[in-house]
């Protein structure tokens, strides 16, 4: 598969979404929450409380919509600004009962509109970015569509984050890319390759942990294993102490960039 | 023509920034004449620059480069700049960029869109940053992220304050996730530093737009703009094609912001200065020579 081939698999409006997920590993003890007890309840976002195994932890996800109907109502999976806030929420309900968090990431980006603008959407964003960095508690962030820019790092600010095998993350779409740098968006199978967005890429880059295979539908087995890989990280994760959880938090994104310096630093 | 045309909705991190504002800055002879955008008044190069590249007239604030805004803001000769040899690579192979990346060196004779280092303001010992309009926009690339995450660190571990006057387009689409991840790894650095309980004053300029918007910008414990600067997570022509339908008139300035309750002041550039002195003073910062 090209690049483009992944960018375009991501977005199928068949494949499997964040309540999907929900619905698949968690079955009946998900307990939804709505709000974000300032504004409004933002349908781009689902989220809630679940049982994985014995262990209560909270769960987010952008959420498009599987029919016509849903993504209306979901905006088709752009939040707006109330949706990065009730997702901070429930992050901040997850801390306080030391829960982890698992976020499902699934957009074309937050939405660009006056009412976004208006209620600060880039502040909306920066506040997450800063409060999940040093939430006392972990969190996993899995790519399950589109990582559409600020709008999928907003849930993306994690102790990992993993990528289904046909998710793509980037900072801006092919088509964006292709319009402005050859003035023609047909040209986005050509961006997508230049922007190395695949999860091979990501990988390979350093910016995610793992890459997931595609569970599907009317696999439950793949969903078990799945479910038992997401356990056993927050094991792991809730086993060591909330300043080493933090410390190690900060430095996976401290560490992440490639730089050089054509000089000793100076130093005053 | 304006390439910014082109822009697909929802590529919100990417340089929203409406390029016909691009030539606003007086590149220009001694004794020529600019053509103020605001108010259609020719103004005489040298006058503008000694009002601090403001209309002499209605007050329009000009684009300021970064050793311009850091001569506006700093005792005289205080400065002294971190990283200054830190540039970037064009670590995606992405096509073009090394040559994207050379001109935006020559032209402005810096090795990446902010200058960081520490200095004095009225005797008062801070770090500051000053990102600067000319290198590719202000657009946010690694090694963007990389300096300002260490001004912040080297604030925290020093206990000074920090002052960041921003200006850009957005993201840099040249660096791909690497641009986006600056987003996290400068949020961790702001809130490293709050948690020690160090004052963050921001300075928002025209433009401040896309993923410095939605990162370190909004983080500020005080947020300032300079007058009618355009402040936006999406651009107004992203946002139009998104909606199709016209913006109001002062949709996503400054004062529009102020009033919507998402920055504390809006500042002229001439009370700029004392301003931020003032509030280091309001934190108990003080001057180095009273001690
Ligand atoms: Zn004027």
């Amino acid at each position: 598969m090209s690049a483009y081939d992944k960018v375009l698999a991501a977005r199928d409006a068949k494949k499997l979404m964040s309540v999907d997920y929900i619905s698949h590993l968690f079955s009946d003890s998900f307990f939804e929450c709505h709000g974000d007890r300032r504004f409004s309840d933002d349908k781009a976002v689902v989220g809630g409380i679940a049982m994985l195994y014995d262990m209560p932890i909270t769960v987010i996800g952008l959420e498009k919509g599987r029919n016509t109907k849903e993504r209306m109502e979901r905006n088709f999976g752009s939040a707006h600004p109330e949706g990065y806030r009730k997702a901070l929420r429930l992050m901040k309900q997850a801390e306080k009962f030391h829960r982890p968090v698992l976020c499902f990431v699934d957009t074309s980006g937050a939405f660009c509109g006056i009412g976004a603008e208006e209620r600060g959407q880039g502040q909306a964003i920066a506040e997450n970015l800063m409060e999940m960095m040093t939430l006392k508690t972990p969190i996993l962030s899995i790519l399950i569509g589109e990582g559409g820019s600020g709008g999928a790092l907003a849930l993306a600010v994690a102790d990992e984050v993993w990528m289904l095998e046909n998710s793509v993350y980037s900072v801006i779409s092919p088509e964006g890319c292709a319009s402005i740098l050859w003035k023609d968006s047909s040209k986005a199978a050509e961006a997508a390759e230049c922007l190395k967005m695949t999860a091979k890429d990501l990988f390979d880059l350093g910016v995610i942990e793992r890459i997931v295979r595609e569970p599907k539908a009317d696999n439950q087995n793949m969903f078990e294993s799945l479910k038992l890989l997401i356990s056993r990280t927050f094991e792991k994760n809730m086993a060591v102490s909330t300043e080493e959880l933090l410390n190690n938090r900060y430095n996976r994104y401290r560490r992440i960039g490639n730089y050089s310096e054509i000089s000793i630093e100076e130093n005053n | 023509m304006d390439f910014f045309t082109f822009i697909k909705p929802k590529n919100e991190l990417e340089s929203t920034v409406d390029n016909s504002k691009q030539n606003n800055r007086p590149f220009v002879p001694d004794a020529m004449w600019i053509k103020c955008p605001a108010c259609n008044t020719m103004l005489l190069a040298t006058d503008m620059e000694e009002n601090l590249n403001v209309c002499t007239k209605c007050g329009h604030h000009f684009k300021m480069n970064a050793r311009e805004r850091i001569t506006l803001l700093t005792d005289k000769n205080s400065f002294k700049e971190f990283d200054k040899e830190l540039e970037s690579k064009n670590i995606l192979d992405f096509p073009n960029y090394d040559k994207k990346l050379a001109d935006a060196k020559l032209k402005t004779g810096e090795m990446e869109s902010v200058v960081t280092g520490r200095a004095l303001m009225e005797g008062i010992d801070v770090v500051l940053c000053v990102m600067n309009p000319e290198f590719i926009m202000g657009s946010m690339g690694t090694v963007t992220g990389e300096k300002i995450t260490r001004a912040f660190e080297y604030a925290t571990e020093n206990n000074l304050p920090v002052v960041v006057c921003t200006v850009s387009g957005g993201a840099r689409m040249q660096e791909g996730i690497m641009s986006l991840m600056q987003m996290a790894k400068t949020s961790g650095a702001v809130k490293r530093h709050s948690d020690a309980g160090l004052l963050y004053i921001t300075v928002l300029t025209d433009p401040t737009t896309g993923g410095v918007t939605a990162s370190f910008a909004m983080e500020g414990d005080i947020i300032l703009s300079e007058p009618n600067a355009l402040i936006a997570f999406a651009g107004p022509r992203v946002i139009e094609q998104t909606i199709r339908q016209k913006l109001p008139k002062d949709f996503q300035t400054a004062e529009f912001v102020l009033e919507k309750g998402f920055i504390d002041a809006v500042v002229k550039r001439e009370d700029l200065k004392k301003t931020i002195v003032k509030l280091l003073s309001l934190h108990n910062y003080s001057s180095k020579e009273g001690e």
